[in-house]
């Protein structure tokens, strides 16, 4: 089998004949007879490679981005284009869109990172009491020693008391906090644990459609199996109990679900779920026998009015102990989303709920490991989880920021949703949370045959020619998922007002070009 | 009528029955899984079958099965039963108790000693050792751009910190980077290696920057991974090993190949063994791949040249992927000992091998002198690696989105440190000199002192962090430990931990030899502090050796 390949062209003809030289002088041993041809082979390639890994896919960072990062070196090295800069659309990434870090936070790890600050008199004391405390709570008074594999300790404790305040009392304990590097490394490992069985027995995990890739990706690298149910888009992309119980039987006849993910603020759709949505899946969770996995980074983007957020958990034990008592819950949160944007540091926790003591030890020994979650991210979240409080000096300047962040991103989100409905062909429900919008695009019939004969799919044949033609990068509703038939993009809300109005009007144009040119 | 007049009632009966019913859940969940069992709960699920109906809380699929709905939905019995292979010795159940007399010795509990020294883990600033002035002001500056304007700060830790900045979206270290790692840190890394390579070409696009070396690592072992039965993937690792190997390839589901290093060598590699332990597992499984790990861990071995030559040519003439962990590659401190990289060694051999061997070595900022393990900075160099898999590699890390940022920038700073004329340059080489002849000289220290204990037998800490003896244990202790359900040295360790604060690492927790028994030691606490500690493991030695005898 080996033999097929390894006369393939020219160079690997010279790399034959190096072999065969080398044979000859430096490698005179037995076992290079007949086997040794089969050698020029790589070890590792496309046909011995994990399979399993050849089937993830991540959108957000697929072709598309590829192509963007090209376009940009092809600008700089004085490429001539129809545009002079390329607008990364595509990733929920406030800082690379010029939100600018908060303050406080930011005064914080500097101090913790070069302690000889707490000397200097220009950081505020409640910057230098918080930066005192977590070096205090790390091995050497050092942000460079591990932590404990679940995270450093004073941190957990303040996600806890965190948590509480924020679901009105109900009680959090720290034991059940989980520090990670992002949400996406706990929710890997949370469906790495979920896995098991063989055939119609290996696990399947519900999640969403239109979902966030992490999901997809994750099942493809485990060999999960993805039961999609689907968001109804005409509903704003309402959760409906009837179609996870019709995505819930279908599977049950090839596999075992065993868990359900929901995203809430949702990505890429923007949905807030009502407290009634919730407890219905909740209840749906339960009667079904499923682990629910809530994936919350957007807690703090809701901006429609009558939107609110709703914790998993609170609403959970708000139905009482037939529930709360039993209902499996993990629920994630991170440093990356809200308005604070941090992505980079890569903070983030997850709290598990009813989780089975045993396998509680399991996920302890298995996120040892890995050591620990980076130490500038952790400390990161415990200054999101406990902010400067009403008696701090940093307080005002504090709220001043969060509050300027959140109001900006409601406008802009606001202002995308208008934008969008003004242009024939697109149409979008409102974004009511989240970082993104995720328009309906009508795509005419030339144009999604043209996308056929590129094998491509049609919104991502749009998307490329809308990066070609102006800069804008975006990500295509299929690399989401979507019901059959229809074709949608992701864009996030994130470019600053001004430039956020000039993307929306150039796509707006673009579209209308190439609805023309396709009819 | 039932649930209007009395919800307060149904309230109370159904905490009841959840209750009962979660104590039959534990009960079956404890082992006793026999369907017999479910006779006597069947009025539990009689009575939800009956209180769903009022309460309308569940529908017609409580039916029968009510009571298991009672029973975790995630257990040890369902969960992945790969993640229920892996083991983690370093941070194993030894360190879990060391942590727990920690708070004992908190809340008063009298001990016969006053404090816990954790010698387990590679982990130099929780043993005090500073942080190198320049990479954290670098870092701060970075955090907090407004310190740019202060000037408390030398003029090339703001240039490197500007440099960086200018280098992440919207010039914020909060910025998601590529997710193969922030290009000019790539292109740093490139230039690092050729440096210390001797000119030996490096492409940044053959760098990836990783979240610590283990994320590396993981990484290429699971792209490794392929096959069913006795085409599983194989994968050679050294035995005695550092336990994340075995706890990937378990958590992989692949095979663990192990090859044994010889002790009575000091804990060098030898080709005959290598062959040995590979035509063996070519009978059960496909080995695919062989991780060395120089300087060693747990071992201390330095390798030389010709060693590593000699694992070059058997790993092209066997037709394997050569994974080298060279985190340690600057804590040499025997003397003529010296790190050769696997990759100027492989160019080195001419075009025959460095046209075809493939290569991926691994490099941390958590251990030589910098001993930055908090900030999870690494990356990894991949060597003749098949184009398309490439593809797929870079697909892959994109998921996780992006090593975090801080650790890429400390990974800058160790590959583009000061350089001779700039402001910096002195205090740098002095704080890096100091913390590298500390540690040779606590490396010395260790082997000496445990060397005069009779019955610890230690090679020489050439490199790396640890030192890992080879302890005789008496027959009862054996037996003892055996009777426990021990590994003899873990009984060994634990008694050790419990009589003088001790942390160590059985050798089991890395591999061994059958019969032979050892701990893990790092050579990390202050130099008063080792002596203390090696006066205690020799006292503990002599009297555990005596009390068994």
């Amino acid at each position: 089998m080996n033999k097929r390949h390894y006369i393939r062209n020219s160079s690997q003809d010279l790399r034959l004949f190096r072999w065969f030289s080398a044979k000859q002088c430096a490698l005179p041993t037995p076992k290079m007879t007949e086997n040794g041809l089969g050698h020029r082979e790589k070890v590792l390639n496309m046909n011995t490679m994990n399979p399993n890994v050849k089937r993830v896919e991540y959108a957000v960072r697929g072709p598309i981005v590829q192509r963007a990062v090209q376009i940009e070196k092809e600008l700089k090295e004085g490429v001539k284009k129809p545009f002079s800069e390329v607008i990364k659309a595509n990733i929920g990434d406030a800082h690379a869109m010029g939100q600018k870090p908060i303050t406080f936070f930011r005064q914080v790890v500097a101090l913790c990172a070069y302690p000889d600050l707490l000397e200097d008199n220009k950081f505020p004391d409640d910057a230098k009491n918080r930066a005192r405390r977590i070096l205090q709570s790390c091995g050497g008074g050092s942000l460079g020693a591990y932590s404990a594999s679940t995270g450093i300790e004073v941190i957990r404790q303040d996600v806890a008391r965190y948590i509480e305040k924020r679901d009105g009392g109900i009680p959090s304990n720290p034991d059940n906090i989980y520090l990670s590097t992002g949400a996406s490394d706990a929710i890997v490992t949370m469906l790495k644990l979920l896995t098991s069985g063989e055939g119609k027995t290996r696990s399947g995990v519900m999640i969403s459609i239109p979902q966030y890739p992490l999901y997809s990706a994750a099942l493809a690298e485990l060999a999960a199996v993805q039961i999609s149910y689907y968001l109804d888009e005409d509903k704003c992309w309402g959760l409906d109990v009837s179609e996870l119980r019709r995505a819930v039987e279908a599977a049950r006849e090839h596999c075992k679900p065993r868990a359900l993910c929901i995203i809430n603020p949702g990505n890429p759709t923007g949905q807030v779920q009502s407290r009634q949505c919730i407890e219905d899946v909740i209840r749906f969770a339960a009667e079904e026998r499923l682990f629910l996995m809530a994936d919350e980074v957007y807690q703090d983007n809701v901006y429609a009015e009558g939107c609110q957020f709703h914790s998993f958990k609170k609403v959970l034990f708000e139905m009482g102990p037939e529930y709360s008592n039993t209902v499996e819950l993990a629920s994630f949160h991170s440093t990356s989303k809200c308005y604070m944007g941090e992505c980079g540091f890569r903070g983030g926790y997850m709290e598990v709920i009813n989780m089975d003591p045993q396998v509680k030890l399991q996920l302890t020994k298995l996120v040892s490991v890995r050591l620990c979650p980076p130490i500038p991210g952790q400390v990161l979240l415990d200054l999101v989880v406990n902010p400067p409080r009403p008696d701090e000096p940093s307080y005002a300047t504090f709220i001043k920021e969060r509050t300027a962040n959140l109001e900006i991103l409601a406008e802009k989100a606001k202002l995308t949703e208008q934008i969008f409905n003004t242009v024939s062909g697109i149409r979008c429900n409102p974004v009511q949370g989240a970082m993104y919008t995720f328009p309906r695009l009508t795509l005419p019939e030339k144009a999604i045959a043209a996308a056929k004969e590129k094998g491509q799919a049609p919104d991502m044949f749009y998307c490329m020619k809308l990066l070609e033609e102006t800069g804008i990068c975006l990500v295509p509703g299929s690399g989401f998922g979507q019901r059959d038939g229809t074709h949608h993009f992701r864009m996030t809300i994130l470019p600053a007002t001004e430039k956020l109005k000039i993307v929306l009007e150039n796509i707006r144009a673009f579209h209308k070009r190439f609805t023309e040119e396709f009819s | 009528a039932y649930r209007e007049g009395g919800d307060g009632v149904w309230m109370e009966l159904t905490e009841g029955v959840v209750n009962d019913a979660r104590y039959a859940a534990g009960y079956l969940a404890s082992g006793v899984r026999s369907m017999k069992i479910l006779s006597p709960l069947s009025n539990f699920s009689s009575q939800i079958r009956a209180l769903s109906g009022i309460s309308g809380v569940a529908h017609d699929k409580m039916t029968d099965k009510a009571v298991f709905t009672r029973d975790k939905v995630l257990t040890i019995h369902t969960m992945n039963p790969t993640v229920k292979k892996v083991e983690y010795a370093v941070r194993g159940p030894i360190v879990q108790r060391a942590v727990q007399i920690e708070k004992e010795l908190k809340e008063g509990v009298k001990k016969p000693f006053t404090e816990v020294i954790k010698a387990n883990i590679g982990d130099a600033h929780a043993m005090g050792q500073q942080p190198i002035t320049f990479f954290r002001q670098v870092l701060a500056l970075c955090s907090y751009p407004e310190l740019l304007k202060d000037n408390m700060f030398p003029e090339d830790a703001k240039n490197r910190a500007r440099r960086i900045l200018q280098a992440c979206g919207g010039s914020s270290i909060g910025a998601y980077s590529a997710s193969q790692g922030i290009e000019c840190v790539r292109q740093d890394v490139a230039r690092y290696i050729e440096c210390r390579d001797g000119g030996v070409p490096c492409d940044p696009d053959n760098i990836y920057l990783t979240t610590g070396a283990s994320d590396g690592i993981v990484t290429m072992l699971k792209l490794l991974v392929c096959g069913e039965g006795p085409t599983r993937t194989g994968v050679m690792i050294s035995i005695p090993q550092y336990p994340l190997y075995s706890a990937a390839l378990a958590e992989l589901a692949a095979v663990q190949v192990n090859y044994y290093l010889n002790e009575d060598k000091c804990w060098s590699m030898d080709v005959s063994e290598l062959e040995r332990s590979l035509s063996e597992a070519r009978k059960y499984c496909n080995p695919k791949a062989l991780c060395v790990i120089n300087p060693g861990n747990p071992t201390g071995q330095v390798q030389s040249r010709q060693c590593i030559e000699d694992v070059i040519r058997f790993a092209a003439k066997e037709h394997l992927f050569l994974m080298a962990d060279e985190v340690y590659q600057d804590n040499v401190y025997a003397e003529g000992c010296q790190f050769h990289s696997f990759k100027k060694v492989l160019f080195e051999m001419g075009p025959q091998y460095s046209n075809t061997v493939e290569l991926a070595s691994f490099h941390s900022t958590s251990k030589c002198y910098m001993g930055e393990c908090g900030f999870r900075g690494g990356y990894m160099e991949v060597i003749n690696m098949d184009p398309e898999v490439k593809a797929q590699l870079t697909k892959l890390v994109s998921v996780r989105l992006c090593p975090p940022v801080p650790g890429q920038a400390l990974m800058d700073l160790v590959v583009n440190s000061p350089k001779p004329g700039e402001p910096s340059y002195n205090n740098f080489m002095k704080e890096r000199t100091a913390t590298l002849s500390l540690l040779a000289e606590k490396a010395k220290l260790t082997k000496e002192i445990l060397n005069t204990v009779p019955g610890i037998t230690c090679n020489p800490v050439q490199g790396a962090m640890y030192s890992f003896p080879k302890i005789s244990l008496p027959e009862k202790a054996i037996k003892e430990a055996k009777a426990l359900g021990q590994a003899p040295d873990m009984f060994y360790c634990m008694k050790m931990l419990e009589e003088t604060g001790i942390c160590l690492v059985p050798g089991s927790g890395f591999g061994q030899k059958e019969g032979t028994y050892h701990f893990r030691m790092t050579i990390l606490p202050p130099t008063d502090k080792l002596k203390i500690l090696l006066a205690k493991v020799k006292e503990f030695h002599q009297k555990f050796t005596k009390q068994y005898s």
